[in-house]
């Protein structure tokens, strides 16, 4: 059992995406204005009270602006969809930005130095005057105070007809996917004017469409293995080396329907809204609107766990249709060691699972509830008729507060929420 | 397997429709199966809610195609379980009889309508989305027939014209609006562009149902929202040559939604798309929508010239 301090760090534009980098020290978030906010870990703090660094902002640009389909007569939003973080290489670091049609790589990368003594300009930039040019010199770098540039380095533009849900950087690091509603695009980094189509579920006749893809993502250690998922429920995994279109899957994960739960919104319930491989490769997890299920990846039957993370709203799903937060997609993230999943949830709930120990909990993001660096309690939500003290009923739940976005840590008992507006960052706190 | 109808659980809570929950196995007669009206009811009421779903979409972004097919994919359960039943039948026989001619058109009320909204956020009353229909529509002619352009812009331009009718509602689940294809594919767009128009001048089914307030629960309204109404006669031969080849009986919203017709040349999603209507919260949600505004009342006034 964890304990969790929380740290208030930013109220922005609606978040739509947060990632933490593959070592941790950074941490990227995405908004409804096209704007990215990075922020790094500081070095270990000589605090007493936590050991860790606090994330302070790093870096902030705009990725994306909205644009105008003159064709179509539509706005494209700049809205950042997905953010994901290419491995890093040298001294700068490097992500990927999308929005729903144009996938961006930027480079940040920081200077703290600078040239100075040029022989034909004064500090300033004006130009001398070539009479008082009487010696020679060799500029020389001086600190200065840090900056942080991001610039961008490739827009990989003009391949996706339907919007973009998701982006994933294969283990080659040479090569990425990005995915559509109904097609999945292979890209190499370097390339922007091409890229190769490898999935593709248009059907000839549009009104014959009856299922899109939802998510996609490349296996963290075959470089040759890609997995997308479905608004039916299902998870098609796919060898590259098969053919070049991979239409047809290597393996289909599916779960039988239960019949016993059958209703007008089975098939809206089982839409899968992510798909993430453990870090071990050996899993993968989906979230679907009322649970979390996790696959082994050489069973395709049935999922191997299941975890209910709001059970209690099947009883309401009409409701929840009729104010389309049925079709909320949320996200889910796995642990450093793979031991713990975690999920949000509405009214500020998130949830986490333990799968060794085989226990749940729910935390609440809120600014309210919470002090800042106080340590988190437990909620639960009271489905029964009688409603325990500290429990809250279904019927207040709040649902638009909604925690769609979260992600951990990759080595470190660190997570990140996001609400609607705002971020949290939550660490274990060590005693 | 199971039949569909047997499995259904009403909700505990009245405000409620369908809803799901076990009900356990229950009696596979066909006794249990002709269901209490209870239930039909709320089938109704979901069916209906999930066709505004369809109907009611944004304007200038295009909609979500995930969410559009899953409630399609609804709509279409839906319809397939009242086949069987028999009540979609009894459902179409109805609306067939309540069929009233009238010269206005469904869509140019809710033009009107649209007109309003356009006023109140202060911009020209023009539906913005016309220009997108004029641009995508005329984007052959534009290139090949420079003095044509003008005209047939000019012509279509008033707001309460009423060949804009339902061409004019674009933004269907698929998004889209006469061109929701890419560039490679323009000849099938263009098909489509001309099924839209197409629809205005047809004498299609005709109802009665001239609001499309989201209150009206019933299927007659819900569905009358749907017919075509008969319009004034077309002012331009230029636009008539374009929607000469189309299949009437395709508007039988029946067939629409059954997709029983053999050779369609749009899809339930085209068919909804085109009839779709626009809440005015959807004009004003935005205020990115009125600098939108502002750059299309500019586009139109240098295409018109003015």
């Amino acid at each position: 059992n964890v304990s969790f301090l929380q740290f208030l760090l930013l109220t922005a534009d609606i978040i739509s995406t947060v990632e933490f980098n593959q070592s941790g020290e950074l941490l990227a978030t995405g908004d409804k204005g096209g704007r990215v906010v990075i922020f790094q870990q500081e070095q270990e703090s000589k605090n007493k009270l936590q050991c860790r660094g606090e994330y302070n902002v790093y870096s902030t640009f705009q990725s994306h602006e909205p644009e105008f389909d003159y064709l179509k007569s539509l706005e494209i939003e700049e809205k950042i969809n997905k953010i994901r973080w290419l491995p890093q290489k040298n001294a700068a670091h490097f992500l990927l930005s999308t929005n729903d049609k144009t996938i961006k790589l930027w480079k940040i990368s920081e200077r703290d130095k600078r040239p100075e003594g040029y022989n034909l300009k004064e500090e300033d930039g004006r130009y001398r005057d070539p009479n008082t040019v009487t010696t020679l010199r060799v500029p020389v770098f001086r600190p200065m105070d840090l900056m942080v540039e991001a610039s961008p380095r490739r827009v990989f533009a003009n391949a996706h007809t339907y919007h973009i849900n998701s982006i994933s950087v294969n283990s080659d690091c040479e090569t990425y996917l990005s995915a559509d509603d109904l097609r999945v695009n292979l890209w190499h980094l370097e390339i922007t004017d091409r890229s190769f189509n490898i999935v593709d579920i248009k059907p000839a006749n549009m009104e014959d469409l009856t299922e899109v893809i939802t998510a996609a993502e490349f296996h963290p250690n075959q470089c040759n293995t890609f997995v997308y998922s479905s608004s039916k429920g299902t998870i098609r995994l796919c060898d590259m080396r098969a053919a070049a279109l991979c239409d047809s899957h290597a393996k289909l994960f599916e779960e039988p329907e239960d019949p016993n739960n059958r209703s007008f919104f089975s098939e809206i319930i089982s839409s899968i809204s992510d798909v993430k491989f453990s870090h071990s490769g050996r899993y993968m997890m989906t979230r679907d609107y009322l649970s979390v299920k996790i696959w082994d990846l050489n069973m395709e039957s049935r999922p191997v766990e299941t975890y209910q993370v709001h059970e209690y709203l099947r009883s309401k799903l009409c409701s929840l249709y009729e104010n389309d937060c049925i079709f909320d997609k949320f996200e889910c993230c796995w642990n450093g060691n793979d031991s713990v999943v975690m999920t949000g949830s509405y009214n500020n709930f998130f949830r986490m699972f333990d799968r060794g120990y085989q226990q749940d909990m729910t935390l609440e993001a809120s600014r309210e509830n919470s002090k800042l660096r106080s340590v988190l309690k437990p909620r639960k939500v009271s489905t029964g008729g009688k409603r325990k003290k500290d429990e809250i009923s279904v019927d207040s739940l709040d649902f638009n507060k909604k925690i769609l976005h979260t992600a951990w840590h990759p080595l470190d008992n660190i997570i990140a929420v996001a609400t609607t507006n705002n971020l949290y960052i939550f660490q274990d706190k060590l005693n | 397997m199971f039949p569909k109808g047997t499995k259904r659980k009403f909700s505990d809570s009245g405000e409620e429709a369908v809803s799901s929950g076990d009900q356990g196995p229950a009696s596979p007669s066909v006794a249990a199966r002709t269901l209490s009206s209870s239930y039909s009811l709320q089938r109704q009421s979901l069916l209906d809610m999930s066709l505004i779903k369809l109907q009611l979409c944004h304007m200038l972004v295009e909609p979500n195609l995930c969410r559009s097919v899953l409630i399609a994919n609804t709509v279409r359960q839906i319809q397939e379980e009242m086949t069987q039943d028999g009540t979609w039948q009894i459902m179409t026989q109805a609306l067939a009889a309540a069929q009233c001619p009238t010269d206005r058109l469904v869509a140019t009320e809710v033009l009107c309508r649209q007109t309003d909204a356009a006023a109140q956020a202060g911009q020209s009353p023009k539906p913005y989305s016309v220009v997108g229909v004029e641009e995508g529509y005329h984007s052959e002619e534009v290139v090949m027939e420079g003095d044509v352009e003008t005209d047939v812009t000019m012509s279509t331009l008033s707001p309460v014209s009423p060949q804009l009718s339902s061409a004019s509602y674009l933004a269907g689940p698929f998004g889209m609006g006469p061109c929701w294809e890419e560039e490679e594919e323009d000849g099938e767009c263009e098909e489509e562009e001309e099924e839209d128009s197409e629809e205005c001048v047809s004498e299609g089914e005709e109802g009665d149902g001239d609001h499309l307030s989201a209150d009206s629960r019933t299927g007659e309204q819900v569905f009358g929202t749907f017919e075509i109404k008969h319009p004034a006669p077309p002012p331009d031969p230029a636009l008539e040559e374009l929607f000469s080849d189309v299949d009437p009986s395709y508007y039988d919203l029946d067939t629409v939604l059954t997709g029983m017709q053999s050779a369609p040349k749009m899809g339930p999603y085209d068919l909804l798309d085109s009839l779709s209507s626009h809440g005015p919260t959807a004009l004003s949600s935005s205020s990115s929508c009125r600098s939108d505004l502002n750059e299309l009342d500019h586009i139109m006034e240098i295409i018109v010239g003015s």
